[in-house]
């Protein structure tokens, strides 16, 4: 336990360490125009001029100010004790004020995010389950498929997810659910597919001419072999999937004007220019997306052993 | 006279390659009588394998004729005519040695007190009483395939065809298993084909031993062992079994050009 500790620790702390040493040079402009503000001596004196001169060198020149950028309140770069406050604010603090489903919490705001990633995940699962168990059964179905299921993940979504929206409301789905649900689950099907049919053809020539020889029917085979020697493969496509339905609910909060979400977090952060707003929304998206690949991971732990497989 | 289990006349099959056509059989002419110990021997490509696998509706040949139970292959596979042992245990690694026994079982559609008297059967038969509950991985590779052997007899075919079974094991184990293998046959009286690459162990266990070589893929010599039914391992130092031994040898070697 201790052997596993101390590498793990040194990796968080090394991350933590460069993270706060960038603070200086990112906030250095920022720092400086406060400064400035102040009336406090300053190298160049004007913001004009300090505008052709590069970071380090103005923090170089000006060190004794790099400290006020650790502290700033709208920071290029917050530091992470700054980041770790504001969704502390966003959080448990709200749940502690009862004020759990306001607005302004992130536990509300991830919910919604929550909500469309699950339905996402739910949808893509069924479908890459679905094509790869035609693909497997078919060539005609792998030949016709298999080439626009890979040509779908070249498109970058960002592109694609606000025609999702404009046209599901052109065919009068009303809401952001549906359309969310979508994007998520075009991200999330396509490691289900590609890892199902890695798994469901893992089973040996041997195996499949065993059932041959008690002439035992497709369905059997299908579901006394192919199916449960598929599992294994399942669940690491789905640890995958669930994080691309997760990106996929937020890139379908992105450009839309959504007002909930952890994705329209983002966005309102970045036109309001306050930082701590994306950086919390973003540790919160990536704390939800450690959570439920965790989830996943647990029960294909459980499960595996059930089956007598060790993983 | 009564008619052969498996006959086979002038079979032959061609696989056609990339490189021309490959004969891995060519006009094989056999008969198995009920409850023949018929080994197929010989180098590889010499077609024992595929001959077995002719039998079990598993390759289909391209010329000639081959019967199982006086009818043809498929039919006698449709019917569930023989059992299949394959040179790896091949269990299914999430289901309990009782319940990859009771693959078969469940499959041909057997209820469930049926399954659980002849998974305890043939348990019984293998020696592996106490273990049904355990996975494969919980067991040695010699114990392994004895659970794919009791599979393979699980339900009551007359013929258990056998594909190198114990090529894969240690010689101890093999030793052993031989001999659980004859005990075996003779309390079942089972018509078995078995494909080795093992000398010994052909002339040890067989009644039959067919004799192949390679390119095409033939018959070379067939020998009707006169060996007693009962054979203790030690069997294999008189000169009875050494003689049989030496001319499966020969067989080999005429039937192999080494230049």
């Amino acid at each position: 336990m201790m052997r596993n500790l101390i590498p793990v620790l040194t990796v968080l702390i090394g991350i933590v360490a460069i993270w706060y040493l960038a603070v200086a040079p990112m906030n250095i402009r920022v720092s400086l125009d406060q400064a400035e503000r102040a009336g406090l001596q300053v190298t160049p004196e004007r913001a004009v001029e300090r505008r052709d001169v590069s970071s380090w060198v103005l923090l170089a020149n000006n060190f004794e100010h790099a400290g006020a950028g650790y502290s700033l309140d709208r920071p290029r770069l917050p530091t992470p004790q700054q980041v770790g406050q504001e969704l502390w604010k966003t959080t448990g603090a709200m749940v502690m004020k009862g004020r759990t489903w306001s607005k302004r919490s992130l536990i509300y705001h991830g919910w919604i995010t929550l909500r469309s990633t699950f339905w996402g995940f739910l949808l893509g699962t069924s479908i890459g389950i679905a094509l790869s168990i035609a693909i497997v059964y078919s060539r005609v179905a792998e030949m016709s498929l298999m080439p626009w299921a890979i040509i779908s993940q070249a498109v970058p979504i960002v592109a694609l997810a606000p025609m999702i929206i404009v046209l599901s409301s052109q065919i009068g789905v009303d809401g952001r659910g549906f359309p969310k649900a979508l994007i998520s689950a075009y991200l999330c099907f396509f490691p289900v597919l590609v890892g199902m049919v890695k798994g469901l053809r893992s089973p040996q020539a041997e195996q499949l001419d065993l059932l041959k020889t008690y002439n035992a029917t497709g369905f059997e085979t299908f579901l006394k072999l192919r199916l449960p020697a598929s599992v294994p493969f399942l669940f690491t496509s789905l640890k995958v999937g669930i994080a691309a339905a997760l990106v996929g609910a937020i890139v379908g909060e992105l450009p839309t004007g959504a007002i909930s979400g952890l994705g329209a977090r983002i966005l309102i952060g970045d036109q309001f220019g306050n930082p701590l707003a994306i950086w919390s929304a973003l540790f919160a998206a990536a704390i939800l997306a450690g959570v439920l690949v965790t989830l996943l991971d647990r029960t294909q732990a459980v499960l595996l052993r059930q089956m007598g497989m060790r993983s | 006279m009564t008619t052969p289990v498996i006959s086979a006349k002038n079979l032959s099959l061609t696989f056609e390659t990339n490189d021309g056509p490959v004969h891995a059989l060519k006009d094989v002419n056999l008969d198995i009588n009920k409850g023949d110990f018929v080994s197929f021997i010989g180098p590889s490509g010499c077609g024992k394998t595929t001959f077995l696998r002719c039998i079990a509706d598993l390759e289909a040949p391209t010329g000639g004729s081959i019967t199982v139970n006086g009818v043809s292959p498929t039919e006698a596979r449709e019917t569930r005519a023989y059992g299949y042992v394959f040179q790896h245990a091949g269990l299914y690694p999430w289901r309990t040695i009782g319940r990859n026994i009771r693959l078969p079982l469940e499959i041909m559609g057997n209820d469930k007190a049926e399954q659980d008297k002849r998974v305890a059967e043939v348990l019984e038969l293998v020696d592996l009483v106490g273990f049904d509950k355990k996975f494969p991985w919980q067991l040695s590779g010699g114990m392994q395939q004895r659970a794919s052997i009791a599979r393979a007899l699980a339900f009551s075919a007359d013929i258990l065809l056998m594909d190198e079974p114990f090529g894969a094991l240690d010689e101890i184990v093999r030793d052993h298993l031989n001999e659980q293998l004859l005990q075996l046959w003779a309390k079942t009286e089972k018509t078995i084909g078995f494909v080795t690459h093992s000398i010994p162990e052909a002339v040890y266990l067989s009644t039959k031993i067919v004799v192949m070589s390679p390119r095409p893929g033939r018959i070379s010599d067939v020998i009707d062992s006169p060996l007693p039914a009962e054979r203790p391992l030690e069997i294999r130092d008189t000169p009875e079994f050494l003689e049989i031994a030496q001319r499966v040898r020969d067989g080999l070697r005429a039937g192999h050009s080494y230049d």
